[in-house]
């Protein structure tokens, strides 16, 4: 299936990812008024230090320790795509205590985030891949 | 790797997180074969650790249901709900049932959870509203007795009376806690942690008397080891829960304080299967074999039991103790076993504590700030050695960038993530 | 200090209703200009320190950025223009020579701009390229003069080495230290996709670049750096540079800062050392010590590649062409005023040189008129903007075009002019490691094949128009042009007629 993958070459840090991701999920149509003072929470996240930069979203594991760790039932892997049914989740944070790269996040709301491939937003399409100026993070089919 | 196993009979006795993992592995690999789930509540399979959400108003018993409700059609499941196992015939593959009837199995999953603990104190029976706290009725029955202003104690401050706590503190309950132990929370946090918790929750008005035990109960009333009288209206017991291992102990399968189980999941009796909190099984963080009763590890306990059973070779062999719990607004992760030296972060608020020795992280605790816990987690189930790593950046911030380039490669570049399955 | 003070030129303009404080602006600007100040939650511009190369515009995701000209201003003087003044304040409190780089962008005419081009009506029919085989393939080098036979009458293959490209446009020179790696492996990578030819220029061929070898020319120039048998093995072609269009007469300076890692030993000298490319190759003083130079490199690559000599057009350009076309090289390249570099004197740049319309128009004829005209191929560089100046030039007589800003600017140059600060934002012109790796060769290349596919197409649109199906047959054919707005001396140093003519 088609991944988010990110390559930290050619990561220039501009946090660009961020902002798409979090405009894509609010549903608007233009990014200043969607984001005007709004502090972010994306559901992609560059890690950043000493000249190295890379974004980590939720690698949509074959074999999801996440999933398997719901004590809600709320994450499910729909065709590959791990989704997350907020209204289900509690906000238990099992997820984030297992998921072995980050990828899970608390919201304000209680529920946990996560990135879902944009399958849920307008666009469809990752927006991160969308937003990133230098072709750093691709969504594509590799060989598994 | 799948290969078609028809015509057999699957009889799984629970209807919980292992249940549902052993009908999920299965029928990745069996399409055909029976499968017959027998629980002993009256409930579609619901999630235990919600009962204090439904009592707090944030979840419902339909949201509460840990697989939809065409869970047993989508997988084709017979199901017998409120009946319970009473025996079983390992020598002529049955389960004998409390109606009477009884069911022949090819492969048998045991898994058949835990029970509250009830410690013997004199009196306890004069106790009119006295409750357990471990299943849907439980909650439903504690949820009617409690409303405002109800006086509630609650002995035991471990997972289970916290949880309880919080729930009924949102009723504005009088609560007090009673626990043997000094330290709440004593399995899971150590000596700052306990307090950070305690604090936190006396600050949002639950009560507690700790290192102490009741010695005496009364009809509305208990009394304390130093003599400390109690009035309550409700008393909840949440000592503590122990597996229920007595089907199999007395079918002549090896138990100790549960059932023992291998990697593969298998009890000592041929073509019967055990998962979840009714097992022991090894801790990889400490090496020790121990009942590790969480949801996470039921579930995959029960997967790998069913792929056994469905005939794919499949080991769970990275089991480590783990929690995440939340109370009234503060979250605590933890993960694995407390030995070895510590890395320390506090402010009384947020906490954070590694344990580590022989170049391997064995066990860490989160509180207040829990974000990407996971990658400690990982640390700790894949024994990642700490020296292939930036060991002092990741104390400080838990992240990939700890890694080699050449791994973060591997994690982001897309190949394949082999965490559970050896 | 204050007479110094100069008003920026250009003044960052922020749209506070649509700035989300995502701070990209302030983290792309190697020139610092954006500021995130955290007391007040908002972002600050500093003008003074914008070169006005559009990065953070480009990348604002709320289009909350544009950069405009300062309307600050000099009292109005037509003859006291304030970049004049402000080059005086510059010098006044320097004393150094100013340094500039890119193109000459005085307002000098730009012939190709007053030269149109012809398309058949009624008696000769024009070509649909859509429907019809149209050729843009050429060959470079030295074409015999004549067939010639063996005793038995069978032809006898005399041909030289050529160059074989599947359009009339190159690469040119620019050298790994003036532009990055990446740039220079976006350029190798188009041009093999393309079948055409990069330039390596006077650094040398960085190691991972050979793959490409045969798709590269390897330059030889007066610093010599980076010259040895493999590097001249590896090239299709080998050129000689006497000269470039943007810093006729003068030599080149690679600051020692710049001359780290990759680059010091690509240019095979040491860390730090200033890399000083003398003004003239202190070997060659005469068309005959030239020709001695063209012979030892056929020579040390056993006759399989043509060799190109490059040329500034300065005054005597035909007659220093004829003399080269007399030298043994296969190829001559020239270079016009207009060409890009990545530093040179302004004044240099600014005023030194000629067209190199009329430059190519005048060796097409002199090499012509002189019947040597085959003994050598013309590529003519110094600013190819389009299609239709490839047209034009080819029309006028050249063999091919270099082009080198254009292919920068494919690759994200938004034509800042400061490429001699080093801190080129766009990872073209720069060697610092996190600009470098803004330029994404994956990326690069492709934009740049797009270009040039883009380019072809057009060019075939214009020679169909014509009624010409093939790109050699529009070699020299100053028919197609005419001139519009030029005087009789124009006209005829182009040797072409009057538009209505």
């Amino acid at each position: 299936m088609k991944r988010v993958y990110v390559n930290e070459k050619w990561c220039l840090a501009c946090h660009l990812c961020e902002y798409y991701c979090a405009f894509a999920s609010t549903g608007e149509k233009d990014m200043a008024r969607a984001l005007k003072n709004v502090k972010i929470r994306p559901r992609i996240r560059v890690e950043e230090l000493g000249g190295i930069s890379f974004a980590v979203s939720c690698r949509h594991c074959d074999d999801p320790l996440c999933v398997k760790g719901c004590i809600t039932g709320a994450l499910t892997r729909v065709d590959g795509v791990i989704m997350i049914d907020s209204d289900r989740c509690i906000g238990c944070y099992t997820c984030i205590l297992c998921c072995p790269f980050g990828a899970v996040s608390p919201t304000e709301h209680g529920a946990v985030q996560k990135c879902e491939l944009c399958i849920r937003t307008t666009a469809g399409t990752p927006q991160c891949v969308q937003g990133c100026p230098n072709g750093t993070i691709v969504f594509e089919e590799r060989g598994e | 790797m799948k290969k078609e196993v028809s015509s057999l009979k699957y009889v799984i006795i629970g209807n919980s997180a292992a249940a549902v993992g052993a009908v999920e592995a299965i029928r990745r690999n069996d399409s055909k074969g029976r499968i017959v789930i027998i629980g002993s509540e009256k409930y579609h399979v619901y999630s235990r650790p919600l009962i204090s959400y439904l009592l707090m108003g944030k979840t419902d018993e339909e949201r509460m249901k840990y697989r939809n409700n065409d869970f047993y059609r989508n997988n084709k499941c017979e199901v017998r709900l409120n009946t319970t196992a009473v025996k079983i015939d390992a020598e002529k593959k049955i389960v004998h049932l409390d109606n009477g009837d009884c069911e022949t199995y090819d492969k048998l999953l045991v898994a058949t959870g835990s029970s509250p603990f009830i410690p013997p104190v004199p009196g306890l029976e004069k106790v009119e509203d006295k409750f357990t706290f471990t299943t849907l009725d439980d909650a439903k029955a504690l949820g009617e007795k409690v409303k405002e202003n109800t006086r509630v104690l609650i002995v035991g401050a471990g997972l289970i009376g916290l949880k309880c706590a919080e729930a009924i503190s949102k009723r504005k309950a009088e609560i007090v806690c009673v626990d043997l132990s000094t330290r709440v929370l004593s399995s899971i946090l150590d000596e700052e942690g306990s307090e950070i918790i305690k604090r936190h929750l006396e600050s949002n008005g639950i009560m507690f008397c700790l290192g102490r035990q009741v010695k005496e109960f009364g009809k509305g009333w208990a009394l304390l080891d130093d003599d400390t009288g109690i009035l309550f209206d409700v008393l909840v017991l949440a000592v503590g829960v122990r597996p229920n291992i007595s089907l199999l102990k007395d079918a002549g399968a090896k138990t100790n304080r549960g059932i023992l189980i291998d990697e593969r999941c298998r009890t000592s009796i041929p073509d019967i299967y055990a998962a979840g909190d009714c097992c022991e099984s090894m801790d990889i963080s400490s090496g020790e074999t121990k009942v590790m009763a969480l949801l996470p590890n039921a579930y995959m306990q029960g997967e790998c039991a069913g792929m056994n059973m469905s005939g794919v070779d499949f080991r769970f062999e990275k089991a480590i103790p783990m929690n995440a719990i939340g109370l009234l607004g503060k979250h605590i992760i933890s993960a694995g076993t407390y030995k070895g030296d510590t890395y320390i972060e506090s402010d009384g608020s947020n906490y954070k504590k590694l344990f580590y020795s022989d170049n391997r992280l064995n066990g860490y605790i989160l509180i207040g700030n829990i974000e990407k816990a996971g990658i400690y987690t990982s640390l700790i189930r894949e024994r990642t050695p700490l020296d292939s790593l930036d060991f002092e950046l990741i104390c400080k911030m838990p992240g990939l960038m700890a890694f080699s380039r050449e791994t973060r490669a591997e994690k982001l570049g897309g190949i394949r993530n082999e965490l559970v399955r050896a | 200090m204050a007479v110094d003070y100069l008003y920026p030129e250009y003044e960052i303009i922020r749209n506070y209703d649509r700035c989300i404080n995502c701070r990209v602006c302030e983290r792309q600007c190697s020139n610092e200009a954006h500021e995130y100040l955290g007391d007040m939650g908002k972002m600050v511009s500093d003008d003074a320190k914008c070169v006005n190369c559009h990065r953070c515009v480009s990348l604002c995701p709320t289009r909350a950025l544009k950069i405009v000209k300062s309307d600050h201003t000099f009292k109005a003087n037509a003859n006291w223009d304030a970049a004049k003044i402000r080059e005086i304040y510059k010098q006044a409190a320097s004393g150094g020579v100013l340094l500039s780089s890119m193109g000459n962008p005085e307002n000098f005419p730009v012939y190709f701009d007053k030269m149109v081009i012809n398309a058949s009506q009624v008696t000769n029919p024009s070509i649909d390229p859509l429907r019809e085989p149209m050729e843009t393939r050429i060959h470079l080098g030295a074409k015999p003069s004549k067939i010639e036979r063996d005793k038995n009458g069978r032809i006898r293959k005399n041909l030289p080495p050529h160059l074989k490209l599947s359009m009339p446009v190159m690469f040119s020179a620019m050298s790994f230290g003036s532009i990055s790696y990446n740039a220079h492996e976006s350029l190798a990578r188009a041009a093999a996709e393309l079948g055409i030819y990069y330039n390596t220029g006077e650094g040398g061929l960085h190691e991972d670049l050979y793959k490409y070898g045969s798709n590269t020319i390897v330059q030889v120039a007066s610093g010599r750096f980076g010259v040895h048998r493999k590097y001249l093995d590896s090239g299709a072609a080998i050129e000689i540079k006497m000269g470039q269009g943007a810093k006729p007469g003068i030599g080149g300076h690679l600051p020692g800062k710049k001359i780290v890692g990759d680059i010091s030993r690509t240019r095979m000298i040491p860390e730090g050392t200033d890399a000083i490319s003398p003004a003239p190759h202190h070997d060659i003083y005469s068309i005959e010590d030239l020709r001695q130079l063209v012979y030892s490199l056929k020579e040390a690559t056993r006759y399989t590649k043509p060799v190109i000599v490059k040329i500034a057009a300065v005054h005597n350009v035909a007659a220093i062409a004829s003399g080269i076309a007399r030298s043994g090289a296969d190829i001559i390249a020239i270079d016009g005023f207009r060409g890009g570099t990545g530093a040179a004197p302004t004044r240099i740049r600014d005023h030194v040189g000629i067209p190199i319309e009329l430059a190519l128009a005048s060796v097409d004829k002199r090499l012509r008129d002189e019947g040597i005209r085959d003994n050598v191929s013309i590529v003519v560089g110094g600013s190819i903007r389009s299609s239709a100046d490839v047209v034009k030039a080819v029309a006028l007589g050249a063999d091919c075009v270099y082009i080198g800003t254009a292919a920068l600017i494919a690759l994200g140059c938004h034509l800042c002019r400061n490429c001699h600060t080093g801190k080129c934002n766009w990872g073209i012109a720069t060697q610092r490691e996190d600009l470098v790796k803004r330029l994404n060769p994956d990326i690069g290349y492709k934009r740049v094949v797009n270009l040039m596919t883009a380019w072809q197409h057009e060019i075939k649109e214009m020679m169909g128009g014509m009624g010409i199906n093939a790109i050699e047959s529009l070699r020299g054919n100053r028919l197609m042009l005419r001139g519009v707005g030029l005087n009789e001396k124009e006209l005829e140093i182009l040797g072409i007629k009057h538009a209505g003519e």
